[in-house]
Parts: C-alpha cells; sequence; structure tokens
C-alpha cells in the first residue's frame, strides 16, 4: 500500500484493520489528527483526502491507498503558519487544542466545497449558483467539528475571516 | 475487529463473483457504518469487498426521470444539479443528515442499507432480537425515545435511520440489485421489512446480492417539495420523526396529487398512503393536511418514552404541507 502524505510518498504493509487515523498516529508519528470518539461523531480526525474531508476514523487505510492526504502537519509548521492556523490564534479559536487539527482540516475542506457550490441544509435557494457564505452556513457546514471547549465563535470568526474576509457576521 | 481479508473491485460482475466465493463476504462503501459496527463487534464479516470503486454515474434522462449509481457519494448525489432541480427534496435529506465529512464517505447503496442505531442493538451486553435472534428487546421497556410508533413488534421496535430514504421513499424510487440469480428491481417502500418476528432481517436483498442504482421515476411536481426534520440539537443528530413531501395543487386550490413519507417512525422508511389517499381532491388547506396526518397516525402506538412523536408527527406533516402549499397559516 502506498500513499502520498502531506507531499510524500508512503508505503507500508497493514493489516487491513487499520484506520486511516491510527496509520497516522501509530504508524507514521503523526499525532497532529486527533482521535475524540473513533465513531464519526465528532470531527477531531478529520483529514483531507484528495481535498475533500472525511472521518479518518471510519476510514480503512486499505481503503485510501493510492490516495493523496493532507494532514494538519501539511497545512504549516510552527515558522509558517497557513493562514486559517494564524486565525485562529488571532480570534481565539480554540483553548486545550484537541479539536483544533480537525477544525482546520475541516474549514479548508469546506472551502473546496463552497468553490463547487454544494449546497447546505440551510442553503436557502437550491438553484442559486453561488452560496452566500454567512455565519448560518459557516456554523452548518463546521458543524461536524465539536468542539468541548465551546470555542464555536471564535472558530467561526477565524474561519469567516480567513475564508470570507470582509463579509458580514 | 474480528480480522477480515479486503479486497476492491472495479465492476459489478466481479463484486457478485466474490463475495459468492468468498466465504463470510459482505460488500463495503464509505464503511461509514459497517466500520463502526465491525469495531463493536456487531459486524464480524470474514471478508470485504470494497464496491466505492463501482458506478458513481448520477444520469439526469429525458424523461425527467434519474440513475444514481450505487457508488454515488452523499455530497455528490445532494450536490448535483439536477437532482436539486427535479428532486430537491432528496438533495434537502441527504443534507439534513450526519455531518459533511460523513456525507463525502457515504455511498448510496451504503445509505440503503446502513442499520438502526437503536442504543440496545449497538451495546452488546444488552437484549436484542436485531442481533441475536431469540434474545428478546431491553428497549421496549427501557429507555425508547428514539423508537418506533408505527409498524413495530413485539420482537423489535427499531427505527431506520436514514434521512435520504425517506426523500426516495416520497419520489417512489426503484432499487436495482443484481446477484448470483440475475438482476431485478424494487420498489423502495418494500425494500426496507417491518420487524414482525425477524427483526435481524432488514430488507429484502438476498445474501450476496449488490445494490446496483437507484432509479428515481420522473415526477414533475417533486420541483416543489421539502424535507423537514426535527430532531435535538439543530445539526448532526438523528431525525425524531421527519417528512418528505410533495404537492401538486391545482389553480383552484384542490390537491392534485401529493406525496409524503417519513423517517424517525417505523423500521423501515414510512410511506404515508393513507394520507395520500385523503388529501386527493381536498383543498389545500391547514384543515385538511392536519386530517390526512390524523388518518395516517390512526395506529400510532406510543411506549413509555416515545409517545410525543405521534403528535409530533402530525404536526410536522402539517407544517410541511402547509408550507409547499403556500398555506402557511398557523
Ligand atoms: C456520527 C454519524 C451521524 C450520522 N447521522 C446521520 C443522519 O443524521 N442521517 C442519516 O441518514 N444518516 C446518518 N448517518 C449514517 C450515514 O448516513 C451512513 O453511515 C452512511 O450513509 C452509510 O453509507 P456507507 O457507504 O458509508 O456504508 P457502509 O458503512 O460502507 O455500508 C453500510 C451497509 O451497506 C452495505 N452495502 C454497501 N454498498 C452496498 C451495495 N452496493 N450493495 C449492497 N450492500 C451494500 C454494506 O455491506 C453494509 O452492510 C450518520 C453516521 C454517523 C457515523
Ligand atoms: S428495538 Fe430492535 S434493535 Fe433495539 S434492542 Fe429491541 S430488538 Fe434490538
Ligand atoms: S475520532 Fe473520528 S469523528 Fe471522532
Ligand atoms: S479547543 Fe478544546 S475541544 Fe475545541
Amino acid at each position: 500500500m502506498e500513499w502520498t502524505i502531506n507531499g510524500q510518498a508512503v508505503s507500508a504493509s497493514l493489516d487491513p484493520r487499520v484506520s486511516l487515523l491510527d496509520l497516522l498516529r501509530d504508524h507514521l508519528g503523526l499525532t497532529g489528527t486527533k482521535k475524540g470518539c473513533n465513531q464519526g461523531a465528532c470531527g477531531a480526525c478529520t483529514v483531507l483526502v484528495d481535498g475533500e474531508r472525511i472521518n479518518s476514523c471510519l476510514a480503512l487505510a486499505v481503503q485510501y491507498d493510492g490516495r493523496a492526504i493532507t494532514t494538519v502537519e501539511g497545512l504549516g509548521s510552527t515558522d509558517a503558519l497557513h493562514p486559517l492556523q494564524q486565525a485562529f490564534i488571532e480570534h481565539d479559536g480554540f483553548q486545550c487544542g484537541y479539536c483544533t487539527p480537525g477544525q482546520l482540516c475541516s474549514a479548508i475542506g469546506m472551502a473546496g466545497e463552497i468553490e463547487r457550490g454544494v449546497p447546505s441544509a440551510v442553503t436557502a435557494d437550491l438553484a442559486a449558483a453561488a452560496i452566500v457564505l454567512n455565519d448560518d452556513e459557516l456554523r452548518e457546514r463546521m458543524s461536524g467539528n465539536l468542539c468541548r471547549c465551546g470555542a464555536y465563535n471564535g472558530i467561526v470568526e477565524a474561519v469567516r475571516a480567513t475564508l470570507a474576509p470582509g463579509k458580514a457576521a | 475487529m474480528t480480522p477480515f481479508s479486503y479486497a476492491r473491485v472495479t465492476d459489478n460482475a466481479e463484486a457478485i463473483r466474490l463475495a459468492r466465493v468468498t466465504p463470510g463476504a459482505r460488500y463495503l462503501g464509505g464503511g461509514t457504518n459497517l466500520i463502526d459496527l465491525m469495531r463493536e463487534t456487531i459486524e464480524q464479516p470474514a471478508a470485504l469487498v470494497d464496491v466505492t470503486a463501482l458506478s458513481r454515474t448520477i444520469e439526469a434522462r429525458a424523461d425527467g426521470s434519474m440513475l444514481i449509481g450505487a457508488a454515488a457519494r452523499n455530497t455528490a448525489v445532494a450536490a448535483d444539479r439536477a437532482v436539486r432541480e427535479r428532486f430537491p427534496v432528496l438533495s434537502r435529506a441527504i443534507l439534513a443528515g450526519a455531518s459533511a465529512q460523513i456525507r463525502n464517505m457515504a455511498t448510496t447503496a451504503g445509505n440503503l442499507m446502513q442499520r438502526t442505531r437503536c442504543y440496545y442493538f449497538y451495546d452488546d451486553a444488552a437484549r436484542c432480537n436485531k442481533r441475536d435472534p431469540g434474545a428478546g428487546c431491553d428497549a421496549i421497556d427501557g429507555f425508547n425515545r428514539i423508537h418506533a410508533i408505527l409498524g413495530a413488534s413485539p420482537a423489535c421496535i427499531a427505527t431506520h435511520p436514514s434521512d435520504m430514504c425517506v426523500a426516495l421513499a416520497a419520489l417512489d424510487a426503484r432499487v436495482h440489485a443484481e446477484g448470483p440469480n440475475g438482476a431485478r428491481t424494487l420498489r423502495l417502500v418494500d425494500f426496507h421489512r417491518l420487524p414482525g418476528g425477524r427483526p435481524d432481517l432488514e430488507t429484502e436483498l438476498a445474501p450476496g446480492e449488490l445494490i446496483t442504482a437507484i432509479e428515481i421515476p420522473p415526477l414533475p411536481f417533486a420541483g416543489n417539495s421539502m424535507y423537514r426534520k426535527v430532531r435535538d440539537r439543530a445539526s448532526y443528530a438523528f431525525a425524531l420523526v421527519s417528512v418528505a413531501a410533495a404537492l401538486d395543487v391545482g389553480p383552484d386550490g384542490t390537491i392534485r396529487d401529493v406525496r409524503i413519507a417519513l423517517g424517525g417512525v417505523a423500521h423501515k422508511p414510512w410511506r404515508a398512503f393513507a394520507a395520500e389517499a385523503a388529501l386527493r381532491g381536498l383543498p389545500a388547506t391547514e384543515a385538511s393536511f392536519r386530517a390526512a396526518a390524523e388518518a395516517e397516525l390512526k395506529d400510532a402506538a406510543g411506549l413509555r418514552h416515545n409517545a410525543f412523536k405521534i403528535e409530533l408527527a402530525k404536526r410536522v406533516i402539517t407544517a410541511t404541507l402547509a408550507g409547499i402549499s403556500g398555506d402557511a397559516r398557523a
């Protein structure tokens, strides 16, 4: 099996039971991606596969053989943060930080969905050509990422500031 | 998880052949339900046949019908322009379910085949006739707030958790299936079973049979359709009660045709045939909608914690129809 993880080719021979999350954390030492519930209910394990956000805890690593995976480690580095990471700091988008890697990957996946015109449960007009990214849209689209510290307001601000700059609340 | 072998297939025939020759094989879609149940050891397949590389085509046909490949992702179906235009209730239902991450993973066939979220089914220390036929059902005298009010049996009171299937029931979708004995087409409303004495048998699909596509027949008035879901939090929660509805009202205000299906109330997506029959030919008013809801829920039975769903279902049916008829008076 072979994956491109954060731009680098990685190969491993694994038991098919190993989840993508455990591959990242336990086999590759990429512990940025977090394990919260391990059952799809919290979003802490969110990563990007070919640019799309998924929950890596419900994914078998073998199912994603050959695919390109991006984790929080691939977004930015300590010296050069991704603009969204910088915005999370500026807008108090976290307290303990446990949900943050998932929130970051999720928001980046969400940006791609908006660009592709994917509607959400609160999109008023399904026929509209483009999505208007207001705070209702933002909250609904990020609802797959729970934050036990309740940093939601800061998260919304950080995501809005980065992905929808200039948009009113 | 118990050990299993894994294989990925690229065509239907190979999937069916592998499932037939591999003991204990199961098809694997996005894995969002099956992997979870395997981790809890509630499901223990010896082999997984990954069918996510099968058809993902979403075909809008000239006659107004659509054909959706079994491996089409939930997100792709909800976002498809033709689905949004022809069958907005289907887009709405999918978007009301799970999270963006899960919808990106989940397949059309997997959504149909997902299993109940009954807590006792998930808890292997509890008695459950669905997991262990004949063992008993701890939900009946337990915390049964999320359980069924229609079509339940003394053996099982679980509900089918899918939102997408509620819209498909209202749209009278067809399930295309293929197995060792050939291909066939089933109506979605006949695809899922009521629990009766065999709650372990959830669908009409035979062992090893593969879902290949979902077909939605033309329904011109479905352009005026809606999905309304009531749940314990604003997003990312299963339905307590949901309603999918489409309505065709004539210029004189008379209901020409109507489709209604309910979620969260039964072991299967519940097509409200009684309410539909009661409504045809009546004026599209709140009073007609309420009377039809009463007719549909006539045989509903509440348990200790879920009796509230009966009145809730009536209200959600009434409000949904009022919403799409333009008669939203309270
Ligand atoms: C936290 C969480 C919240 C959720 N919330 C909601 C919600 O609010 N509303 C909702 O509707 N759903 C919800 N879901 C459920 C989700 O929609 C389902 O898990 C998903 O649709 C299943 O699709 P899958 O492709 O991942 O199926 P899998 O998990 O891969 O498979 C499910 C079943 O389908 C069978 N299968 C797969 N493909 C085929 C085929 N081609 N032919 C025959 N059998 C096949 C498998 O053998 C398995 O038995 C939620 C799930 C989670 C984890
Ligand atoms: S309601 Fe059905 S699924 Fe739940 S415990 Fe009873 S038998 Fe099992
Ligand atoms: S750890 Fe994957 S969703 Fe919670
Ligand atoms: S910052 Fe602590 S869980 Fe979100």
